[in-house]
């Protein structure tokens, strides 16, 4: 069991582990790997929504033969990328369901003559009727996937929420929007792939899931697990971006390579990536939130849509997580919430950090500054009138057993913020100023690790082993792309080793050399697969103990001599755990009832905003964030988890703004969408309150979503609290504010005299 | 692409194959459109690195500013920075550092987009540029050179050579506003700048211009002389917004709305209005 006694490592802010390599420009992406011959591929896609494809034609004028063509005929196994629900075919055959649906693929040794063959390439097609918005995809006139459109719903209940209204005080109903948002990972997707002439399959690339491209690859390709191998490159940047769409790109760079005979890289450009890569769901969230004279809470009734796109992909887990989330940290005797996600002909949308819970959380939290308003409460009293509490049950009737500190944390922020007297003194300025500040917040959980049964599903495995040059290796399939798996992974096995930081290693993420502990999402590495490392190590250090003598008390050098010795003994050195979960948690998928997650991490942010009412825009000028997300395994590292995800948010809030035309993405270049700089991101005050969680390592729980989720109601908040105006949808752009505060006004009036 | 190497080896290729070369400096524009298959297999001639056509003169009474000058060459130049403020902090505008470090005064004018950060503060000084071609040269008023939307005053054999100032704006009160997307890196969904005096509380001499609101970078001629000889009441500032709201045609496009851009540049008129009337202009 994790204490939280005094460590070495653990809390130290050690060097990241691949740091100084990318310090100096040796770390190396997918497009730094020249495979010997390789030839360089091109994705020709889908020109429409929806739609019968009637004939591919091919220019005569090119010389073909110097070109590997592969469609959907081609594809040895299955024309399926397997997620969760085997929908979506790796190539369209026969029809398409969104713009830049893949439906040929191209290899060529010289990467200049492709854009011209792409060209070359004549597809025709019966345009069929497309949906673009949940509003037609509900209306099931037109139907695009399955019988009904629905691609997956979820009814969560608790009490009896039909019988409180007539009895209710105060009844307040609200409807909040949320947009789709790009990752804008630094480096594009991009794989390498090498089909070798025995069958057998060998994929390299950016990615945060190795083992899910493994499943794709089997899929297409028909092979069993031993033929197929997967190695992440250093990965530039993920957030969710690369824990599915990683499977199609390595598809089809591996169906290529078959194909052509060569090796082939296929590295997407920025403006292919935007256009054809997997996005946050939009959403559409109404509350109907019933309280009594005093603001507590007895009854809520949330209805939450998704926008799904035109696969499956990941929505139902996605959806899961919103569904969980939807009622935020709050105590209700009287819960429903009815959750369904869309299918349209938008370009499939996926995993982003956050996972569901950014989109209701932004609802949850404007809607309690509503029902403030509406009441006449202070929305900070009415949030902290109804926390939940130690030994409450939330939503799903899971009792919270772990010590909470929501009112701590509460006071924390307010402090450090000086909120009330902030709120004081802008409302004294903004009656004169053309700057209009103001002070906003919100209050949230995030569940760690897989939802519900997942973890047990997924059945991680992971450990330690030893090398003969004495060195530890870390074997897990979880990558490193940028959040700092390798570093915190590495400080958990050599504090529970008893040896140094320098003494312990990343196994190469590798397929073939690591063993599946789960993919690297869901906040759940240092809880879930910390874990797994720490009791992996100390289990070696019980071998070691039982075979090779190893003392109480050890230097590092006596630790790697007891290892060879052991290894003279037992033939290697290695010790491996399969995941456990904690006892006592039972979830129940059918009811959506029990232990949605064995543990959760506390969040309230605060943000200070400034309206400029000469140019209707807003800026966050300062923000806090106070969390508790139990032991901090590297501070330096975790206060950068904390400052990406606000910045993200804040991107998500007021600038990131996916615009479509015909389900097409029109502003697929870093010139028109817009993310925030540095310049735009203020100066961010993080705390953490630290609680160890016992059963994560070294006392850790999730933190890498947590601080996106509270960034875009704590600014929309703000701006509520600056300008009077109740804005419920994101992102909130100029224009938008614009729409709010002054279009209604005659133009020619002066503003300000 | 090719790269002659001097100025006079460019003009005689351009003479030689009127139209047939696309010029490129710092390539901040071109190879961005060239990536995003705008700009399909272009001829190019390089610019870069002809001394001949980076430099920077401060005289007395005026400043003349090579074509290939980069935005950093400006942001460095003290001189410049006293007595052309407005033109300086529009540099700073510009892209990013990088950007700033490859892309020229030139480029953004020849470029032509009415969203140029550099033109409105070249309008409210009163620049002319000189164009040259193995014909010779000619100067023209700037606010002349656009001729339509990415359209200019260049013929098929010419260059802009120059950018040509008068220094004589110090003691104007000088704005200028830039309203973007984000802080940095950004292209403007509106801009205005402005040089006027004040003398006893009316206005005397006042120029106007704004970006992002009509096909090419535009002078507020109307604007200006609904203030020009009145004193800045809430009556000016009404006619002012109104004549700017008059003679602005901003579009609809990705980047914001034609409401938008028009109402918020009405706002920086007005803004600018506020100062002038509490700072004044400088005795």
């Amino acid at each position: 069991m994790s204490s939280s006694a005094t460590t070495r490592i653990v809390g130290a802010p050690v060097p990241r582990k691949e740091g100084a390599d990318k310090l100096r420009g040796c770390a190396r992406y997918v497009d730094d790997i020249a495979p010997e011959g390789a030839w360089h591929g091109l994705t020709v896609r889908s020109a429409i929504p929806r739609g019968i494809i009637r004939s591919i034609a091919f220019d005569p004028a090119i010389d073909w033969s110097q070109f590997a063509v592969v469609t959907a005929a081609d594809i040895p196994g299955q024309n399926c990328i397997q997620l969760i629900v085997a929908d979506q075919p790796c190539l369209a055959a026969g029809r398409v369901n969104h713009c830049e649906e893949a439906i040929l693929l191209l290899a060529h040794p010289d990467k200049h003559k492709l854009r011209e063959a792409a060209a070359g390439v004549r597809i025709d097609y019966d345009p069929l009727p497309p949906v673009f918005t949940i509003e037609e995809s509900e209306r099931q006139e037109t139907i695009v996937w399955g019988e009904d459109n629905l691609l997956k719903s979820f009814l969560l209940e608790k009490g009896d929420v039909d019988s409180v209204w007539e009895r209710a005080a105060h009844i307040v109903t609200g409807e909040y929007r949320t947009g789709a948002q790009e990752h804008l990972y630094i480096e594009n997707q991009g794989m390498a792939a090498e089909y070798g002439a025995e069958g057998s399959v060998k994929v390299w690339g950016s990615m945060q899931c190795p083992y899910y491209v493994v499943r794709s690859l089997c899929r297409v390709f028909g092979l069993p697990e031993d033929k197929v191998r997967v190695i992440q490159t250093e990965t530039g940047g993920a957030f969710g971006g690369k824990e599915d769409y990683p499977s199609v790109v390595g598809c089809h760079a591996a169906l290529l390579a078959m194909k052509s005979g060569h090796p082939v890289k296929l590295i997407y450009d920025r403006m292919e990536d935007l256009a054809s890569t997997t996005k946050r769901h939009p959403s559409r969230v109404r509350h109907r939130t019933a309280l009594d004279r005093d603001g507590k809470l007895l009854a809520m009734e949330i209805d939450l849509a998704t926008d799904g796109g035109a696969y499956s992909t990941l929505s139902s887990t996605v959806l899961s997580r919103a569904t969980l989330h939807a009622p935020g940290p709050y105590l209700c005797p009287n819960v429903r919430v009815r959750a369904r996600s869309w299918a349209t002909n938008n370009v499939p949308y996926g995993a982003f950090r956050g996972f569901g819970a950014p989109q209701v959380i932004f609802a949850m939290e404007r809607h309690m500054d509503e029902i403030a308003a509406a009441l006449g409460f202070d929305p900070v009293e009415l949030r902290r009138r109804n926390f939940l509490h130690h030994g409450d049950a939330n939503a799903t009737g899971q009792l919270m057993r772990e010590p909470m500190i929501l009112d701590q944390l509460l006071d924390r922020a307010l402090k450090e913020s000086g909120y009330y007297a902030k709120r004081t003194r802008f409302a004294r300025e903004n009656a004169t100023s053309p700057i209009k500040r103001g002070m906003g917040m919100a209050a949230y959980y995030h569940g760690s690790g897989f939802t519900g049964s997942g973890e047990v599903y997924l059945n991680s495995l992971a450990g330690v082993d030893v090398t003969p040059n004495g060195k530890v290796r870390v074997l897990a399939s979880n990558t490193e792309f940028g959040q700092g798996t390798n570093t915190i992974l590495t400080q958990i096995a050599a504090e529970a080793l008893g040896i140094g930081y320098e003494d312990v290693l990343m196994a190469a993420p590798d397929t073939g050399i690591v063993p599946n502990s789960g993919p690297t999402v869901a906040s759940r590495t240092s809880m879930v697969v910390g874990r797994l490392i720490e009791r992996a190590s100390a289990g070696l250090v019980r071998l070691l103990r039982e075979h090779a003598g190893l003392g109480e008390r050890y230097t590092s050098a006596e630790f790697f001599l007891a290892c060879e010795r052991c290894r003279a003994v037992l033939g290697q050195v290695k010790s491996l755990c399969r995941y456990e979960p904690p006892p006592g948690i039972s979830w129940d998928d059918e009811t959506y009832h029990g232990a949605a997650y064995p543990a959760y991490a506390w969040a309230i942010q605060v943000a200070q905003v400034a309206v400029d009412t000469v140019t209707c825009s807003a800026e966050v000028e300062e923000f806090w964030a106070v969390q508790e997300v139990g032991r901090v395994i590297h501070p330096v590292l975790a206060a950068g988890q904390i400052e990406g995800g606000i910045a993200q948010g804040i991107g998500y809030a007021l600038y990131e703004k996916v615009i479509l035309e015909n389900g097409r993405m029109a502003n697929s270049q870093m010139t028109n969408y817009i993310m925030p700089t540095a310049e735009d991101v203020p100066p961010i005050h993080v705390y953490f309150e630290e609680i160890p969680y016992r059963y994560g390592g070294f006392g850790a729980k999730g933190l890498g979503e947590l601080p996106h989720d509270g960034p875009a109601p704590a600014i929309l908040n703000a701006i509520r609290d600056a300008a009077g105006v109740a804005i419920n949808a994101i992102p909130l752009l100029p224009e938008e504010l614009f729409a709010e505060l002054v279009a209604h006004m005659p133009a020619g009036e002066p503003a300000a005299l | 692409m090719i790269a002659p190497g001097g100025l006079d080896a460019v003009l005689e290729l351009l003479a030689r194959e009127p139209g047939a070369w696309t010029p490129i400096a710092g390539g901040t524009e071109l190879m961005v459109a060239f990536a995003a298959g705008r700009l399909a297999a272009p001829k190019l001639v390089s610019l870069w690195n002809i001394p001949a056509l980076r430099f920077i003169e401060t005289g007395a009474g005026s400043a003349a500013i090579g074509a290939a000058s980069t935005f950093l060459d400006l942001r460095a130049h003290a001189v410049l920075a006293a007595k052309l403020p407005l033109l300086v902090k529009a540099a700073s505008w510009i892209g990013s550092i990088a950007n700033q470090s490859r892309a020229t005064l030139g480029g953004n004018l020849v470029n032509g987009s009415p969203a140029a950060d550099s033109s409105p503060a070249l309008l409210v000084y009163d620049a002319e540029v000189e164009l040259i071609s193995v014909r010779g040269r000619r100067r023209i008023p700037y606010a002349e050179f656009h001729t339509g939307y990415k359209r200019n005053a260049l013929a098929t054999d010419e260059l802009l050579y120059a950018v040509h100032l008068p220094c004589r704006f110090t003691r104007h009160k000088q704005y200028i506003r830039k309203v973007g997307a984000r802080r940095a890196m950004a292209v403007a969904k509106a801009a205005l700048a402005a040089t006027a005096l004040l003398r006893d509380g009316v206005v005397g001499e006042i120029r106007l211009a704004a970006a992002s609101v009509a096909p090419v970078p535009t002078r507020l001629y109307q604007a200006e002389a609904a203030l020009a000889g009145r004193p800045i009441t809430r009556q000016t500032v009404q006619a002012a917004r109104e004549a700017l709201l008059a003679e602005v045609r901003p579009i609809d496009d990705i980047r914001s709305t034609a409401e938008y851009r028009r109402r918020v540049t009405a706002n920086l008129l007005e803004e600018f209005l506020l100062e002038l009337r509490r700072e004044g202009s400088r005795p």
